[in-house]
């Protein structure tokens, strides 16, 4: 089947609904990680995908369970979320303290892969994440900047680990995306496969084996410490773990890309 | 490049209605902690038949991932599997589905090819793509990550569950060639129970 034809049959398929949340394109590009986690210097090919602009605040996500009761807390099945999932709210459809327009934290990648499904759109790889969240307001690469990077790193360093503020309130950045950096760290969705010989259901002697391509963690770039600090705190958390300063948000492909 | 259901029904690329693929009322509602749970996940095996991964549910499996292209790991999946079922040949055969999470290549003639290639046949031995819903949501229950590679291929690892009759992983392993002795165990005893 052409792929233009499919294209414009999806574009059908989906609901005006679906379009609600504020999602901007981002455009193709090339850039190299600061993770060598495909090898030292690879430029990786970014295909163009649209982004929500901001993180899925408390009030979306309670639009969400609302309408899909199995995300609730107390219901959610023990597999996809822990004891903790949204802890913050006063009750399963009661946000209380937990502000409308926080970003939603304590949410597990399952509940996260769930809520952007839900409106056809999916988790960001790592490699889309970082290549966007290596802008500032002007520049696509603002990664050689010291004095944004030690920005960043400040920001992380004085979280300790408290449930981010509002979105909104930073500057967007050069694709007009807000709270990459500072606010929040965010799901992707192939998290768990950065590392995957990290697995302890791997261990021993069949590691290797069981690997058709091994990986292992190095940062290419040393002054990207407070995207490694992001790195190390999600591949140590599993699918259902959830954590207060840990959100996301969703992005889609463009058709016929 | 992947298309939701409506959309292959609108293009007369299924031919079973919907309405097949809901499983029959369940005497009992589905354990929590069972992984026929996921979200809905429409399937295709080798034999072009189209199946929700939830209406599996009433015996024990395994169940595990793998893509066709694989080289080394997913091979040795496939055999040792095998050898897990010779393992255990003095009871009946334990049904084993394998899906692919590379659907844009894995057609249903790849997975014929891989078929055939290890002399494996439906219904006891299934590989299916994904048709509709979140392949993903099966492996992160599964505890199977995967990462498409830059020179083609995947960085992944491999776990494949021994579910009981309602979907509840009994056991893992990482089908890395010897039959885990643990793991046919657990297959022995579960089958005892019945």
């Amino acid at each position: 089947m052409s792929n233009r034809l499919a294209g414009c049959l999806l574009l059908l398929a989906i609901s005006p609904a679906a379009t609600a949340a504020d999602y901007v394109a981002i455009p193709a590009g090339r850039f190299v990680s600061a993770l060598a986690i495909d090898g030292s210097a690879s430029r990786i090919a970014i295909k163009p995908f649209t982004m929500r602009a901001e993180p899925v605040t408390n009030a979306e996500y309670l639009t969400f369970v609302s309408k899909y009761p199995q995300w609730q807390r107390g219901r959610v099945s023990p597999l996809f979320a822990g004891p903790q999932y949204l802890a913050a709210w006063q009750g399963p459809l009661i946000l209380g303290a937990a502000a409308q327009q926080q970003p939603v934290t304590n949410v597990s990648w399952f509940a996260a892969r769930a809520f952007c499904a839900n409106e056809h759109a999916r988790l960001p790889s790592w490699y889309e994440w970082e290549y966007v969240s290596a802008a500032d307001g002007t520049h696509r690469d603002a990664r050689q900047d010291q004095a944004r990077n030690q920005t960043l790193l400040s920001a992380i360093l004085a979280s300790n680990g408290e449930r981010p503020g509002v979105i909104g309130q930073h500057h967007a950045n050069f694709y007009g995306l807000r709270d990459l950096n500072q606010l929040l760290w965010e799901w992707t969705g192939d998290y768990a496969a950065m590392f995957p010989n990290a697995d302890s259901r791997v261990a021993g002697g069949g590691a290797l084996l069981a690997l058709c391509g091994g990986s292992a963690l190095a940062f290419e770039d040393k002054n990207q410490y407070a995207l490694m600090m992001r790195v190390a705190a999600l591949t140590a958390l599993k699918p259902a773990d959830d954590a207060p300063r840990v959100g996301f948000r969703c992005v889609r492909d463009l058709p016929g890309k | 490049m992947r298309f939701p259901l409506h959309v292959l029904l609108l293009m007369g690329l299924v031919l079973a209605p919907p309405l097949a693929f809901a499983s029959p009322p369940a005497a009992t509602p589905l354990p929590k902690d069972s992984i026929y749970g996921i979200p809905t996940l429409i399937l295709r095996d080798q034999q072009n038949d189209v199946f929700s991964f939830a209406s599996l549910r009433g015996e024990p499996r395994l169940v595990g991932m793998f893509y066709g292209s694989c080289k080394m790991a997913c091979p040795l999946e496939i055999e040792t599997l095998k050898r897990i079922e010779h393992a255990i040949a003095q009871k009946r055969p334990i049904p084993v589905l394998l899906v692919t999470f590379d659907p844009t290549v894995d057609d249903v003639a790849m997975l014929r090819q891989v078929a055939d290639e290890h002399h494996v046949q439906t219904p006891q031995f299934r590989l299916a793509r994904p048709e509709e819903g979140d392949e993903g949501m099966l492996a992160g229950v599964l505890g199977i990550a995967y990462r498409p590679l830059l020179s083609g291929g995947f960085s992944h690892n491999v776990v494949v569950a021994l579910l009981d009759a309602e979907g509840r992983v009994i056991a893992t392993t990482d089908a890395s060639g010897a039959p885990d002795p643990a793991f046919v165990r657990a297959i022995v005893d579960l089958e005892a129970k019945r």
